[in-house]
């Protein structure tokens, strides 16, 4: 994929030769994330839910950790509210992913309910690896709507076909989510300060899961992030525009932050 | 059965919220330098925060299995350019395999 490529732009390639390889890997996310849902429908109908229950999950809360953790308190004798919590909890990071991903997307409308629905971490992700607004608008809908469509369907399948594949692990399909998120991280890794920034949450997402509820430590080693803007070294302005994101501050480079 | 029912449909549309009212936030306030760059950097520090979790944890637990071999071999082929598609099925072969074996 182009973007594992170590350096932004300078393009050879044509933009429309460049949508077209992230609508593939927008489909490949799609299939390769919809492919996990089987586990979902399975663990779900084994943990108490009905069919309905678990498409009405995939279909309109559609976020895949907080699906989980959803089934996982009923499943584990947990209150129907406690479950709604936890799910809830989880799902905060999407609206954070909506912070980020406002500038490039539609508004309002029946897009603008789309845009909300499919904004996950496969699509925020993707959106993000995309270097304008055009590329980050083809990353976030193809991603979005492959997943959406292969999470439902492979929901579907799972729950019907019931506990004959509710081990995931067998097949893989849990370290398959681990290789999805570190292709999506590595092509961010450009600097030092990426590596480290990366580094550093992923630790403190670890050190705090045993101690903090389901969804949560993802959020703290976010923190990692909003620490790392905030320093006062001067780099926000100086450092190169290279990244997602890049070409809106470098518009505002003029103005001075009062803080 | 119907709190499940309650529980569910009540999760899921506030799900929705949750996800649409991100896109609210004033984008004057999203433009200033320094937001600008926490929120490039947000997604660095998720990512990171994500493969660590989906890797070594298993509920409140921490834990080493067939998972790291996985990301290992994702790590490798990454450094290879490879496509996105391989680096995931990789991955979940790796596992796999150890697991078929009885390795971890």
């Amino acid at each position: 994929m182009t973007a594992a490529a170590p350096a932004p732009p300078p393009r050879t390639d044509a933009p429309g030769a460049r949508l077209r390889t992230i609508r593939r890997t927008g489909f490949s996310i799609g299939l390769a994330t919809g492919l996990y849902g089987i586990s979902f429908g399975a663990l779900a109908t084994a943990s108490g839910l009905d069919l309905w229950q678990a498409m009405v999950l995939s279909a309109v809360m559609f976020t895949g950790g907080s699906q989980f953790a959803f089934v996982g308190v009923v499943g584990g004798g947990g209150s129907a509210l406690g479950a709604a919590l936890a799910s809830l909890l989880l799902g905060i990071r999407n609206t954070l992913y909506g912070v980020i991903l406002a500038p490039s997307l539609p508004r309002g409308g029946v897009k603008g309910a789309a845009r909300a629905q499919l904004t996950i971490d496969e699509s925020a992700a993707l959106a993000a690896s995309g270097t304008d607004d055009a590329e980050r608008r083809a990353g976030f809908w193809s991603a979005g709507v492959w997943v959406y469509v292969f999470w439902n369907l492979f929901t579907l399948a799972g729950a019907l076909a019931g506990q004959h594949i509710a081990d995931a692990a067998a097949w893989g399909l849990d370290a398959a989510a681990a290789g999805a998120f570190i292709a999506l991280l590595w092509p961010r890794l450009r600097s030092g300060e990426a590596v480290a920034i990366a580094g550093v949450a992923a630790f403190v997402a670890l050190v705090t899961t045993p101690v903090l509820p389901a969804g949560l430590p993802v959020l703290a080693a976010a923190l990692v992030a909003v620490a790392a803007g905030l320093l006062p070294s001067g780099r926000s302005r100086t450092a190169p525009p290279a990244g997602p994101g890049a070409g809106r501050s470098r518009s505002d480079d003029g103005r001075e932050e009062t803080r | 059965m119907t709190l499940l029912w309650i529980a569910v449909i009540a999760a899921s549309a506030l799900s929705f919220v949750q996800k649409w009212i991100g896109y609210q936030a004033p984008q004057d306030v999203l433009e200033r330098p320094r937001i600008a760059r926490i929120t490039r950097l947000l997604p660095i520090a998720l990512l990171g925060a994500l493969v660590a979790t989906q890797t070594a944890t298993s509920g409140a637990e921490l834990v080493l299995d067939a998972r790291v071999a996985g990301l290992g071999l994702a790590i490798v082929l990454l450094a290879l350019r490879a496509p996105f598609l391989v680096v995931v099925i990789g991955a979940a072969a790796a596992a796999a395999a150890l697991r078929a074996l009885g390795w971890a």
